[in-house]
């Protein structure tokens, strides 16, 4: 279902809702994220932000609602198909593969599943030179780009914070995804690290990349976002421009903790 | 003396392609089997009745390869699905189960008697002097040919996929592996390994019962996944060799101990070997090896030696 107002929907998440035992961590959610665009998500803390990222990803399946991603329905979809088809997350709390090297996280994201099947890495090794070598140039320029490069025979889990949020947007990148859902992507990360976070994001975007933020430093969001939801206890309190969510006295409310 | 190191040496090289299958499933994957004696077990049993129904030696160690191969990825597929802590209760009743059934299935697999009989390749066309040397070569052989193989295996993109599965297997299948499967590749190719070795056993003895299939077989693979260094295929040849070492040159400890009995010097031959392991864990707890990493330079190829720095 197409909104004729908005440009063309890349994401559109209806009435989703998700209980934790006797916690409605989101109710009735929807939302939307066109194509090209930054979309940030934010609230307090508890808000249903991260389940909302974990239901869109597929780490466990909604109560109720849809997904719909790229004109397909992905509700029922498992979480590896939704990132081969394009969508791919980060997590807040980083998740580094720790025993592999930094270079190796991004070449597991980069290859393809033909290549890493058993008989072919074995037996086509000629095949899997070539595929190789054309994953680990992309790496690398990736890794130049976040000046991560110099470190990456270094094992994942030798990274500072900052670092390790970096990798998870760079590994990211090498699926060649069509939307990008970051969870607070500048949580504990150093405020020059930020800036390039933020410049590496909007030449993203000018390069058609799509993005889904969950972020607590509004200065990162009114930066970026083209477009703010606000959800508070688990539903959807507002949505608009950062000038327009920002001026809601509601949103103001929530924030305080005295949620109107 | 010289006939007594080689069947030692058989048999640990036997006891080695054990551990490498292990580190494949356990190091590398994750994957506990702790009844893997059950997968030897059934590699012996199927190489066994194939030998002895006429079957030439290579086909029967393929047939059970295949067996193998089938029950380990089977019993990945029922247990994956459950947390991890299942899958160590889902192996070690998968390895009571063979005994079980290698003990009472006497139309089958004889029975506590066992299989007699079991033809040894090439007994034929060697010298029988010189026939324990030729069959030495041919488990060296086989060692060899399984290093080779999960070396490689370590150091491809599926070794890599392997890992992370390892690691995190959210992160995984949020950068789009299917999770699922890997495991059960993994731990049926691991129990396709560990059958090459039930069947060099059964060649060896040309007799198998259950006796040979006790939970220790399980035991001394994980010391030596455990002594070589989770991950390295290298490492762990090393462990297996001196796990084999410590069992065995325990033995002459009956030379120099008078005093005791056979069955203290059997019980004080195990506190030492778990001392050893402790103290081994003690002082390098991460074993002989590292798994294999592969540099960013080796995956560039030579671009990277080259300098032509190409930032964007
Ligand atoms: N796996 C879970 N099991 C039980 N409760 C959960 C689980 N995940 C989240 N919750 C609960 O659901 C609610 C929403 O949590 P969520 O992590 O989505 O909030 P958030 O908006 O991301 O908050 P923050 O800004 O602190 O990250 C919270 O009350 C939380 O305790
Ligand atoms: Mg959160």
């Amino acid at each position: 279902m197409q909104n004729p107002h908005e440009e063309r929907a890349l994401l559109e998440v209806r009435g989703l809702s998700k209980r934790f035992g006797g916690v409605a961590a989101l109710s009735d959610c929807s939302l939307s994220i066109a194509a090209g665009s930054v979309t940030a998500i934010i609230g307090p803390n508890g808000a249903g932000k991260s389940t909302l990222m974990n239901l869109i990803g597929g780490l466990f399946p909604p109560d109720s609602g849809s997904i719909v991603f790229d004109g397909r329905d992905i509700t029922h979809e498992a979480a590896h198909r939704r990132a081969r088809g394009g969508m791919v997350r980060t997590f807040q709390i980083s998740r580094e593969l720790g025993q592999l090297t930094v270079f190796e996280n991004l070449m597991l994201a980069g290859q393809d599943a033909r290549v890493e099947n058993a008989l072919v890495s074995t037996f086509l090794r000629g095949r899997v030179a070539r595929s190789e070598r054309r994953v680990a140039e992309r790496a690398r320029r990736l890794l130049e780009r976040v000046g991560l490069f110099r470190l990456a025979d270094e094992p994942a889990s030798a990274l500072s914070g900052g670092q390790k949020k970096l990798l998870e947007l760079t590994r990211a990148l090498m699926l060649k995804p069509k939307l990008v859902l970051l969870d607070e992507p500048a949580a504990g990360v150093s405020p020059p690290m930020v800036r390039e976070l933020c410049d590496t994001i909007a030449a993203l975007r000018a390069e058609g990349l799509s993005f889904g933020i969950v972020e607590h430093d509004m200065d990162l969001v009114a930066e970026l976002a083209d477009r703010v939801y606000v959800l508070a206890e688990g539903t959807r309190l507002t949505a608009g421009s950062y000038a327009e969510v920002t001026r809601d006295r509601r949103v103001v409310e929530a924030y305080l903790g005295g949620v109107a | 003396m010289i006939a007594y190191l080689v069947t030692i040496l058989t048999l640990v090289s036997i006891a080695a392609i054990v551990a490498l299958a292990l580190n494949l499933q356990w190091g590398l994957c994750g994957m506990v089997n702790f009844g893997i004696v059950g997968f030897v077990a059934l590699g012996a049993y199927t190489t066994a009745l194939l030998a002895l129904a006429g079957t030439g030696p290579i086909l029967a160690l393929a047939g059970a390869v295949a067996v193998c191969a089938l029950a380990g990825g089977l019993v990945a597929l029922l247990s994956v699905r459950l947390s991890e802590e299942y899958l160590a209760i889902v192996t070690l009743g998968f390895g009571e189960i063979v005994r079980v059934v290698s003990l009472n299935e006497a139309w089958l697999t004889g029975g506590a008697l066992g299989l007699p009989g079991i033809p040894r390749p090439l007994i034929e066309s060697v010298p029988s002097e010189s026939y324990d040397w030729v069959f030495l070569g041919l488990c060296l052989l086989a060692l060899a040919a399984v290093f080779l193989l999960l070396e490689s295996l370590t150091r491809s993109p599926f070794g890599r996929l392997v890992r992370a599965v390892r690691d995190d297997d959210v992160v995984a299948a949020t950068l789009g592996k299917n999770v699922l499967r890997t495991r059960v590749v993994a731990f049926a190719v691991g129990s396709g390994v560990t059958a090459v070795a039930g069947g060099l056993q059964a060649f060896h003895f040309s007799y198998i019962d259950p006796s040979q299939f006790t939970p220790i077989v399980s035991a001394y693979a994980f010391m030596a996944v455990i002594a070589g260094g989770r991950g390295s295929n290298r490492g762990i040849l090393l462990g297996a060799c001196t796990v084999m070492v410590l069992l065995e040159g325990s033995r002459f400890l009956k030379d120099f101990v008078e005093v005791l009995d056979a069955e203290q010097l059997a019980s004080i031959r195990l506190i030492l070997i778990g001392l050893g392991l402790i103290l081994f864990l003690i002082y390098r707890p991460q074993g002989f090896g590292r798994e294999p990493r592969r540099s960013a330079g080796s995956l560039l190829g030579e671009a990277a030696a080259d300098g032509r720095e190409r930032t964007s």
